[in-house]
């Protein structure tokens, strides 16, 4: 049987209550008859033999490249990016992607005679990756022939040694690069694309930028012109990343791209009932349901987020294509959506989602409040094409403890920003013009970006720029079940409960709005016609 | 007329600085125009006596009266109608020079109203001021008055009427020697006694077994400070020890001779030996009972100093005092202190007319004008009901009702409380606490100090309020009808004129709050405290010197930690735990050592490294930072530090730990004061380079950074969280404690340093003692794996 694709379920009285995602919690929340929910397609089968794929894609790239192999020869200098810790979501179990693609093109460059080889991590402004988590993306093999030797290096945004200008577009946008990159014979990107924002140019000219570079797209005004930067063809972030790219082309190392793609089977068998349609959910998926939300309730935070993290998606991937970085693209959004859209018809006044425990940002880590905002306002809210699911000046209801609460090693200037910058204004602009010079040269957080495990100085602004769009668009956002203290520092509202969050919407909305839900995780994206 | 019999007359005043002293000094500048004065006062270390007649009594608003009287010609005035001359009552031959010897010889009226007048004061120095006082300044008038061939002067002795307090019922106006009622030893002998008590205390204070309770004694109150604040501290208690064995000793004759305390008895002696020495001197003596706030000159209420009664009702006020003992029929005798001065000024000025037999007079209320202990109370207890004060969180503090049970229940209710408070206390202080327990901690110790206050003043006091003693004033009554009406009027001291409700309610309770400083309206105070203003000073841009502690201040963890993290870093999860194991056993006797010396700790510690590779120990020190250092700090420490650089502060870390572990600290500071371990073939050999700097070290080290920078000590700040930092936070102008342990908590809030409560950041990972949670596959790198200790 195929799997299903993406559903739009109308609420009547039959239907049972609704999973929600409440952060490291679950519950059941029954909406109102009329409420449209919207559930993603059902996991796409996986590539059988992910193996035989990579080495198909690699010999018989797409768009103007060569196979991998002619591109190879003794003597030259090989570098191999690779995405970061914020990919794929949740982490997925052995082996990984990036695993599986590097261990076919380095059996290649050996073959080649290629013994000039260095492995980055494109870090861009994230956290450096720990020994553990670069093993988990890599896979012994891999890490045990390059770690111990100096040769798996991360991408240092802030080391001026290994940061080289290459020009400015013709916007006058600066192209810095990763040095080692920039000097390679060539540059192979290993990527996995989870949503449709990740991947083509995107992938060098962020992943191996400096704040100087990616300044010029991860701002206000950029993110305010996206719409969404989930939907590259109207996405003011990407046509930045193009230009970018398009210079890079001309003017950088020669680029061999390999994007893969996976399916939404997100959670392990245990956690079936995350991905089945509550109506359909059998005595099985309702005890355990039942049994994880109780222990979940019950469990202390520390417990809580550790059992939570330690959870490894069986993600399969269901698509390689490498070669020419925009022919590479074009068909991996093709597999994204195939996987991802829905169509929806019609916005919403009100749209309600379920956070998760996890974003791209909090891996082993803490979802402070920030994130929170950046991954409703920004994620989900921007999993969007055509126009957004709820109207303007619509509602966002969004659930979520959101509790007060950073990792001290990962998110040091969230710490900061939330302390200092969230206390005196929410204003996107105003935040953005009177702090994020200070914070991005900072030098402490520079010190921790450098050579401890810290996001860079200036990643909670990014982060309140992914939701400056939303912001904008939206006339409230109440996060019901939140820390109040922390909800009101985001500028938000707060509510205790689902209908008190109704009641509090009414003023903007009116007493019988219509309601979406996003049903994620797993992921799904709305076109909305 | 008085006016005119003080004529041109030259008086001189003992005790002018004192609360009498100061009425008196007042009231014949502004009563009596014409009279000069001469004022004996003790000059001080840092304050002639002329300046302390500017300072501490002109500038006194007893004095804005005569101020505003004679307006721009205040100075002036009194410039040329006060002479300060400098001398001292517990000195033989009252210290003067030729000069001042000479002005003094001069007087006419010589009024010695200087005394200790504490209730409490050690036996000897109550007998050298009170009891020889009065005999030097007769000795000293008359050798003056024969070598400058002047005529012997009138001395008015201030006494007191407690010193018939020994009576059930009236204790009549006569010398203490022609009393039937009195038990009067030979003063000479008590003289005697005194000096050789002070003398026997501190024999018996050097004694072995002394010397170590008081060490054992700093090292409780202090910890491990370093030598130098301990042994000033152990001699700090010995001293103390002294001083409260001399003031037990004091009361406990006063009482065996039948007064309540060593202020009545020194001042019974003092009128005898004083009629012994007077020799042709003409002696009056004053006998006021307790002194209180003016009834009207200069102006109703006022009142200098904080005194007897004023901290009873005050403490009553905030509900500190439940009970106090008393006879609720019984008479308090108060009188207020213009009716003392007029008494004395009529004295003056009235005279005996020939040598003859010491007059006395006694300015007391008891007799004349009864008012009963029971109606004080009340009207307190009204009062402070439609006036309450407000505690510091601005909420009305309600009084308690006081049922008058006997002195000796409420003495064994307050010691009783004491002793648990302080058992508590002891307890508290031993276990490792921080934050708000700590703080606990502390909040017991002010408890056990103020029921310590209590008790102290229900034994000061309450014999004052449970006196059978009355004390009538006839000779003063006769004196004063004997007046004509302008003086009765201008210098009244009958106190039939008190309307005592009145008094109470409006003149002096009102003036006793103001005094207190106390909180009177609700809501937050708007004045700043001391730790909000050193607040405020402590980020404002001067150049300032900011030196941090590691330990507790930045970071939640130690040196153990440190240490076991590098040592678990490549091992498998079996020897890991094993070694957290090993480290937890040894825990209590690690704590010990480190209680005694840090230095011996740091020593003794650090020789586990020995052995262990420098070079790949050092690049593990770089993951401790995050897996240790950041993830254990508190980020309003780092963001406090922040804050300093970014003002231009120069920014210090001084620790005990190793350089190599708090190297990734550096960006914070412009120094960084650590521990090198020597190191052999690559090796850690396990010894430390140089001296750690603790206790004392760190306060030199800091002190030599200012100087390099030219700071003075108030522009030194820093952040501490032990008492082993004592030395460091007490050379700094403004000390900060963070997170304080209860020993320094409690020392912190006594004396006003601002406290810092850093919270690790919330919902960061917790773990009891820290182990590398990584590994690489390969064996420890750290050989020391048998952590016994040697």
């Amino acid at each position: 049987m195929s799997p299903r694709p993406g559903f739009v379920l109308d609420v009547d009285k039959s239907t049972p209550p609704i999973l929600f995602w409440r952060g490291e919690e679950l519950s059941l929340e029954k909406l109102p008859t009329g409420s449209r929910v919207i559930y993603p397609p059902e996991a796409l089968p996986a590539i059988k033999n992910p193996r035989e794929a990579i080495a198909h894609a690699l010999d018989n790239p797409i768009g103007d490249s060569k196979p991998l192999s002619e591109l190879l020869f003794a003597g030259m200098k090989l570098t191999i990016a690779f995405d970061d810790i914020s990919l794929p979501l949740p982490p997925m179990q052995s082996p990984d992607n990036r695993q599986l693609v590097i261990e076919e093109v380095l059996s290649r460059a050996a073959a080649a005679g290629v013994d000039d080889v260095v492995l980055i991590a494109a870090l861009a402004l994230h956290r450096r990756m720990t020994d553990a988590e670069l093993r988990h993306a890599l896979g012994d093999r891999v890490f045990d022939s390059f770690a111990p030797y100096g040769l798996l290096l991360q991408h240092d945004a802030e080391d001026p040694e290994n940061i080289v200008k290459l020009g400015e577009t013709d916007h006058g946008e600066t192209v810095d690069m990763n040095k080692r990159a920039a000097e390679s014979d060539l540059l192979v990107y290993v990527n996995i694309n989870l949503v449709p924002m990740d991947g083509g140019h995107k992938s060098v000219a962020t992943g191996l930028a400096s704040y100087e570079s990616i300044k010029f797209h991860h701002n206000v005004k950029t993110m305010r012109h996206s719409k969404s930067f989930m939907d590259m063809h109207n996405s003011e972030l990407h046509t930045s990343n193009w230009r970018m790219g398009r210079f890079i082309r001309e003017n950088g190392p020669k680029i061999f791209q390999i994007e893969t793609t996976l399916n939404t089977n997100t959670f392990p068998s245990q956690f079936r009932f995350l991905e089945r349609r509550e109506w359909e959910w059998n005595l099985a998926d309702r005890i355990s349901y039942h049994t994880t939300a109780l222990s979940m309730s019950k469990s202390t935070i520390d417990m809580k987020r550790n059992i939570l993290h330690s959870i490894k998606s069986p993600h399969a991937m269901t698509s390689v294509q490498a070669g020419e970085v925009e022919a590479v693209h074009e068909l991996t959004l093709k597999n994204v959506f195939k996987q991802q859209l829905v169509t929806v018809e019609g916005q919403t006044d009100i749209v309600t989602m379920g956070l998760p425990y996890i974003g791209p940002y909090n891996v082993n880590s803490i979802m402070n409040p920030i994130l929170v905002a950046c991954l409703s306002l920004g994620y989900f809210f921007n999993m969007y094409k055509n126009r957004p699911v709820v109207r303007k000046d619509g509602v966002a209801i969004i659930f979520h403890t959101t509790d007060w609460a950073f990792h001290p090693v990962h998110h040091p200037s969230y710490i900061d920003f939330f302390e200092q910058v969230l206390s005196e204004t929410n204003n996107p602009l105003e935040i953005e013009k009177n702090y994020e010079e200070s914070f991005a040269r900072d030098p402490w957080y520079i010190h921790l970006y450098r050579t401890s495990h810290a996001y860079h100085g200036v990643h909670p602004f990014y982060m309140w720029y992914w939701a400056s769009h939303a912001m904008e668009h939206l006339s409230q956002v109440i996060i019901v079940g939140g820390n109040p203290k922390a909800v009101h520092r985001l500028g938000f509202k707060s509510a205790s409960t689902f209908n008190d969050a109704m009641e509090m919407a009414e003023d903007r909305v009116g007493r019988d709005p219509t309601i979406t839900h996003l049903h994620m995780p797993p992921l799904l994206m709305a076109e909305v016609i | 007329m008085i006016k005119e019999q003080l004529k041109n007359k030259k008086i001189a005043i003992t005790g002018s600085t004192g609360f009498l002293g100061t009425a008196l000094t007042e009231r014949l500048l502004r009563s009596v125009p014409e009279c000069q004065l001469i004022l004996l006062v003790r000059p001080t270390r840092r304050l002639s006596a002329q300046q302390r007649v500017e300072k501490e009594i002109l500038k006194n608003d007893c004095f804005d009266k005569l101020r505003k009287e004679l307006g721009s010609k205040f100075d002036e005035i009194t410039k040329s109608r006060i002479t300060a001359i400098a001398g001292d009552v517990s000195v033989d031959g009252l210290g003067l020079d030729q000069k001042d010897a000479k002005i003094l010889a001069s007087c006419d009226i010589f009024i010695h109203s200087a005394a200790s007048v504490s209730f409490d004061s050690p036996l000897d120095s109550a007998v050298n001021v009170n009891l020889l006082g009065p005999v030097r300044v007769a000795e000293t008038l008359k050798s003056l008055s024969q070598e400058h061939k002047k005529p012997l002067p009138h001395l008015i002795a201030v006494s007191t009427a407690y010193v018939g307090a020994g009576h059930h019922g009236l204790s009549p106006e006569v010398l203490v020697t022609e009393s039937k009622h009195m038990c009067l030893p030979d003063w000479r002998e008590e003289v005697a006694a005194a000096k050789r008590m002070r003398s026997d205390t501190d024999t018996l204070s050097r004694s072995v077994e002394n010397l170590a309770k008081f060490a054992k004694m700093a090292r409780e109150d202090l910890g491990a400070p370093g030598t130098s604040l301990l042994a000033e501290r152990a001699e700090k208690h010995r001293q103390d020890f002294i001083e409260d064995t001399l003031v037990e000793l004091g009361r406990k004759r006063a009482q065996a001779l039948g007064w309540p305390d060593a202020y009545a008895y020194t001042k019974s002696l003092g009128e005898a030996a004083l009629c012994e020495s007077k020799g042709d001197l003409r002696v009056s003596f004053i006998r006021p009972s307790i002194v209180e706030s003016s009834l009207e000159s200069p102006h109703a209420g006022w009142i200098r100093g904080f005194r007897m009664a004023e901290p009873v009702i005050i403490s009553y006020a905030r509900n500190m005092l439940k009970q106090f003992p008393g006879v609720p029929e019984g008479v308090i005798d108060v009188i207020p202190v213009d009716l003392v001065t007029s008494a004395i000024i009529t004295v003056a000025a009235v005279g005996p007319e020939k040598n003859d037999k010491p007059a006395v007079y006694q300015v007391s209320s008891s007799v004349r004008n009864p008012f009963r202990y029971g109606t004080l109370v009340n009207l307190c207890e009204d009062y402070f009901t439609k006036n309450p004060l407000y505690d510091n969180k601005g909420q009305p503090i309600a009084v308690p009702t006081w049922t008058f049970p006997g002195r000796g229940k409420v003495q064994a209710q307050l010691s009783q409380t004491v002793n648990i408070l302080e058992f508590a206390e002891k307890i508290l202080t031993k276990v490792p606490l921080r934050g708000e327990m700590a703080e606990f901690s502390a909040d017991i110790e002010e408890k056990r100090s103020l029921a310590e206050r209590a008790l102290s003043y229900v034994e000061l006091y309450g014999s004052y309020s449970e006196t059978e003693a009355r004390f009538p004033m006839d000779n003063s009554v006769k004196l004063y009808e004997s007046l004509p009406d302008e003086d009765k009027k201008e210098f009244c001291f009958d106190p039939l004129t008190i309307d005592w409700p009145y008094y109470v309610t409006h003149v002096h309770l009102p003036s006793v709050v103001k005094h207190a400083r106390a909180k009177t309206t609700p809501g937050k105070s708007v004045s700043l405290s001391r730790e909000e203003r050193a607040r405020k000073i402590i980020l404002n841009p001067e150049p300032k010197l900011a030196v941090f502690d590691l330990e507790q201040t930045i970071i939640n963890s130690n040196v153990v930690e440190s240490y076991a993290w590098l040592a678990t870093r490549h091992l498998g999860t079996g020897p890991k735990t094993r070694l957290a194991m090993g480290l937890f056993a040894e825990g209590m006797e690690l704590l010990k050592i480190d209680r005694r010396d840090r230095s011996d700790f740091l020593r003794y510690f650090y020789r586990r490294y020995e052995g262990a590779p420098a070079a790949q120990v050092k690049k593990d020190a770089w993951e401790l930072f995050s897996d240790l250092f950041i993830t254990r700090s508190y980020p309003k420490a780092i963001a406090r530090i922040r804050e300093h650089k970014k003002l231009g502060h120069k920014t210090v870390l001084i620790t005990g730990a190793l350089d190599f572990i708090v190297e990734p600290l550096r960006p914070l500071f412009d120094e960084i004061v650590a521990v090198s371990l020597g190191e052999e073939n690559g090796k850690f050999n396990g010894e430390i380079l140089t001296t750690p700097p603790i206790g004392e070290a760190r306060a030199i080290i800091m002190e030599e950074m200012a100087a390099k920078l030219s700071l003075d000590k108030d522009h030194i700040v820093a952040y501490a969280d032990s008492t082993s930092d004592l030395p460091m936070l007490e050379a700094a102008g403004i000390p900060v404690a963070v997170n304080p342990e209860p020993k320094l908590a409690a020392m912190a809030r006594k004396r006003g340093w601002p406290i810092e409560r850093w919270p690790r950041v919330p919902g960061g990972p917790k773990y009891l003692l820290a182990v590398s949670r990584r590994q690489l596959g390969a064996s420890t790198i750290l050989p020391t794996l048998d952590i016994k200790a040697e």
